[in-house]
């Protein structure tokens, strides 16, 4: 401790901060490569001798490259790598159709437990009865939730959920005799959808939406054709509203003989509120990451769960879990099905570890905690709503929205401000921005999805705070936001040179001297 | 709630903010005859303490694999994964992190996703790795419909050994998208004809090494056939810790190498979540599927990195895009690249040599059970054993003494009776001289 140094006090500030040497700034730390401070002699692991030599014939591998560090060294480049990220625990993150709710620890503890964490997918199925009793466990909350008979668990996350749904729509088609080829997806609609939909050969066909942004089911049936396999509806829809004509354009695809697909993207603004499968929906995915909040990790991994309706059930993709007089069991096999299972997503029996979190979120809250947040996320998304329509414009005028409210750049023409250069302003503020350009059907959009987890407080302040950019934006100040951002760890980059000149990898430099030569 | 920050008081001031009366008027738009009138029949909110009761009585019920004698292998594998691992990928600002669109506030995720890339790259020998797909079968069956992409022809040959539920994952996507599928059948020998199975439509050939039996396959030959006829070879590897001591499929003339990055870094869970690796040859970087990181500069001309190349994805192309993949493994590959920096090519040559070793000894150990045979003449750290007896009803017996001694094969594929009395037996640095003994001796009795 230094006990005889003095006190600091403020004194008076440079007029610019200096360069330093390094390039770092206090606890901002530039980090190298490890290609760049690594060396393939080292090891950050300790590892007994081998008690064999090999023997691999010819197949014996020579140099591979691949640097190591020590452990020290490690821990310390990965901590200062984490530090030039954004996560919800750094504040606000109102990432429009993401859900981007807390955390909580107690699941990452609960999904580490040995029993969960660290039993093999082969196994004998007698030696994990508790994990046979959680898929199930997971399996009732879901259907309960969704009010719909069957869940398939295996998808690995939303889009791979869509793919399962589909593949069940295609198969029941099929088992009907049927080959239909048209798909017909909302303009508004996440592109997993249309790409899902192609995957499978189906062709694509756009449905427009109405001038309040939601599907008019009159123009759906406009679309309606024999050859219709599905409609694929996001509900509520990207631009933050319920589809209140859903049970009309459910009647009119089941009408025509069509199924309905539900991305369920946004089923957490309506978690005890309302039940898709009363709303005539044939298969929905819920993404466990966002509704069940299972961390998004910087991109994964989720889980994409498929509920499906009774005349989709049969179709449910291997494995899943039975009831029967022999209690919990896998079944794992088409002979040992009852249905026609549609065949089988990926290895093994999908995300467990996201199982157990979303279970742990589910429990932790319960009937009443869920609605509760549903509530509170529309809650909040309409106070931000309602707090900045006098500044900033509503594409489908100034009505109730869900839980996430779409802003388009209306508002900013003429200010020489875009939605880019107002995102990137956000980040200077200590904010991530909301996800801009999209929905595609809405010019320039900010689609705000504060979630359940934000308090008022803390919500009064981002208000503030955009109220203040946005007078910004229209007074003209155009350099707070056309080189924002100014404080980030990274100021704008150039992402046209990394898609004309990619530069994927590392590639060990060419010493000047040979390049010369 | 302790997980909701509104009070009571906060949502009337806000319901009056916004005009409305209550918080019913905010839902008017969902059907009024649909909206649920009481709650959902399920439990009420849970403390903490409560939770961890419940969900600690159904982990309770299993037998964790660090708490016998471990064999089981098949596609994921019981390896140490070193402490700081788990509590680096913890850190918040990863685990909390989205996708990084916004690459001014993620350069951390990026930049460790660009060292991923490059040690995926280096590991299989290939020239571009991509960001991760979801797991190695998923990652399979991308691949799979990439190499129609670039040949674009529609017949997929796969290897009879490999992985099943790999094999089943490839046909179920090329059944929905009416591509075809030639499907080899079983060779637990390891000896198969490939090469009779290639022809001018094909459009890939799917090979596993070690293949799921556990044989390790020089894919020259393959390559070779399969390039003069316009075909590309894609190597599935689900143990990459081989590729610490084993020639890595790039380095003999693999088009895609695809993989079940598990081994490094992650847990066993049950089956998932794990990341699956995918790399290619740069002239087919514009038809592969998932994320791809960049390094660019910025503004000031700093280093960073960016996603790129986005036009081949979903929330571009919408269904023109490669793939519909949009989450992937983020924090799965982390871990994975954190262990593999950790380990360096020292550590990693080291743990295979030991996994390599480990499995040489108990294959020695197993074959002088009586009644035993090991069908595997080249192995890394798993074998195949064929016990003359229903193998399924051995592995149970096996555990009912405390031993997990592995998959029978039967479980995989059931519907071939030539596999019933096959185990499929993994090591790896995770066992100790006292679990080999135990399994030896257990599997003695159990024969006797």
């Amino acid at each position: 401790m230094n006990r005889q140094g003095r006190p600091t006090e403020p004194v008076q500030a440079l007029a610019a901060a200096p360069e330093t040497f390094t390039g770092n700034r206090a606890l901002r730390i530039e980090e190298a490569l490890i290609f760049e401070t690594g060396r393939t002699d080292v090891t950050g692991v300790d590892i007994e001798e081998p008690k064999r030599r090999a023997r691999l014939g010819d197949l014996e591998r020579k140099a591979i490259g691949l640097p190591g560090l020590s452990e020290p060294e490690a821990v310390r480049h990965y901590v200062r790598l984490s530090r030039m990220n954004y996560g919800i625990d750094s504040g606000v993150f109102p990432l429009g159709s993401c859900t981007m709710k807390h955390n909580p620890r107690l699941n990452e503890k609960m999904a580490r437990l040995p029993g969960f964490g660290d039993i093999h997918p082969l196994q004998p199925q007698s030696t994990v009865p508790g994990a046979l009793e959680l898929i199930a466990e997971l399996s009732r909350w879901l259907c309960e939730l969704t009010g719909m008979p069957a869940v398939a668990l295996t998808p690995k996350a939303g889009a791979h959920g869509e793919l399962c749904g589909m593949m069940a729509i295609k198969a029941a088609l099929t088992a009907r005799g049927e080959k239909r080829s048209v798909v017909l997806v909302p303009e508004s609609a996440h592109g997993t959808n249309p790409a899902t939909a192609a995957l499978l050969g189906y062709r694509v066909e756009a449905v427009p939406a109405r001038e309040d942004g939601t599907v008019d089911p009159e123009e759906v049936k406009k679309h309606l054709s024999p050859e219709t396999a599905a409609i694929m509806l996001t509900n509520p829809n990207t631009c933050g509203l319920f589809e209140r004509d859903v049970l009309g354009i459910a009647e009119a695809v089941h009408a025509a003989g069509a199924y309905f697909y539900a991305d369920g993207a946004n089923f957490n603004a309506i978690v005890g509120k309302v039940r898709p499968g009363d709303l005539g929906v044939d298969a929905m995915h819920i993404n466990l990451h966002k509704t069940f909040s299972t961390p998004h990790g910087g991109g994964g991994p989720g889980a994409g769960p498929v509920v499906l309706s009774a005349a989709l059930a049969p179709f449910a993709p291997l494995p899943y879990v039975v009831n029967d007089k022999d209690g919990l069991r896998l079944v794992e096999h088409a002979a040992d099905a009852q249905g026609k299972p549609l065949g089988r997503m990926c290895a093994f029996h999908g995300q467990m570890g996201m199982f157990v979190r979303a279970m742990s979120y589910m429990l932790a809250h319960g009937a009443d905690g869920m609605r509760q947040a549903s509530e509170d996320a529309v809650l909040n998304a309409n106070y931000v709503r309602a707090t900045l329509c006098d500044l900033m414009s509503l594409p489908f005028g100034d009505r109730a929205c869900m839980h996430e409210v779409l802003f388009d750049d209306h508002w900013l023409d003429d200010s020489g401000v875009s939605t880019l250069d107002f995102a990137k302003a956000m980040i200077d503020e200590g904010y991530h921005p909301m996800t801009m350009y999209f929905p595609l059907v809405v010019h320039g959009a900010m689609l705000i999805e504060p979630t359940e987890s934000e308090s008022k407080a803390s919500l009064d302040l981002f208000i503030a705070a955009l109220r203040d950019l946005a007078m910004a934006a229209k007074q003209g100040d155009t350099a707070r936001f056309s080189g924002a951002p100014y404080y980030a760890p990274r100021r704008r980059l150039d992402e046209t040179r990394a898609a004309r000149q990619p530069v994927l990898r590392w590639v060990k430099p060419v010493p000047v001297k040979e390049a010369a030569e | 709630m302790r997980y909701l920050p509104l009070t009571p008081e906060d949502r009337s001031q806000m319901l009056a903010r916004i005009g409305v009366a209550d918080i019913d008027a905010l839902f008017a738009d969902i059907p009024v005859e649909k909206r649920l009138k009481a709650l959902p029949d399920l439990p009420l909110t849970k403390s903490e303490i409560e939770v961890e009761r419940t969900l600690g009585r159904m982990a309770g019920k299993n037998v964790a694999a660090g708490s016998a004698p471990f064999f089981v292998g098949c596609g994921a594998y019981k390896h140490h994964v070193p402490a700081s691992v788990d509590h680096l990928i913890q850190r918040s600002e990863f685990l909390t992190s989205y996708t990084p669109y916004q690459p001014e506030i993620a350069q951390g995720t990026l930049h460790y996703l660009f060292e991923f890339q490059t040690q995926v790259a280096l590991l299989t020998g290939m020239e571009v790795a991509n960001a991760s797909m979801y797991d190695g079968s998923t990652a399979t069956a991308e691949a799979v419909l990439m190499a129609h992409r670039v040949t674009r022809r529609k017949k997929a040959v796969l290897a009879g050994n490999l992985h099943p539920h790999y094999r089943e994952t490839v046909e179920t996507v090329s059944g929905m998208s009416d591509h075809a599928v030639v499907a080899l059948p079983p060779a637990p020998h390891g000896a198969e004809d490939i090469l009779g199975a290639i022809d001018k439509e094909t459009s890939c050939v799917v090979l596993q090494t070690p293949d799921v039996y556990g044989h390790v396959h020089d894919l020259r030959p393959i390559a070779e056939k399969a390039h003069a006829a316009g075909a590309l070879l894609i190597a599935v590897v689900t143990e990459v810790v081989s590729l610490g001591l084993v020639t890595p499929p790039g380095e003999m003339g693999a088009d895609i190498v695809v993989g079940e990055g598990q081994s490094i870094g992650n847990g066993l869970n049950f089956g998932g979540p794990y990341a699956g690796l995918f790399a290619s040859r740069m002239k087919y970087v514009r038809q592969m599927p998932g994320r791809l990181v960049g390094e660019t500069v910025d503004a000031e001309g700093k280093r960073g990195f960016v996603l790129t190349l986005s036009t081949r994805e979903q929330h571009i192309r919408r269904e023109k895009a490669t793939s519909n993949i949009c989450t992937n493994s983020g924090l799965c590959t982390l871990a994975f690249s954190i262990h593999l920096t950790l380990l360096g090519e020292a550590g990693l040559r080291r743990l295979a040599q030991v996994n390599h070793a480990n499995a040489l000894i108990l294959a020695e150990m197993l074959g002088a059970v009586p009644g035993v045979d090991v069908l595997n003449s080249t192995f890394f750290n798993e074998f195949t054993i064929r016990v003359r007896r229903d193998a399924a009803e051995v592995v149970e017996k096996l555990a009912a003494r405390g031993i997990l001694g592995g998959v029978p094969a039967s479980r995989l594929d059931p519907s071939r009776g030539e596999l019933s009395d096959l185990i499929i037996v993994a090591a790896t640095e995770a066992n100790t001289d006292e679990d080999r003994a135990a399994y030896a001796n257990a599997l003695r009795e159990v024969l006797a």
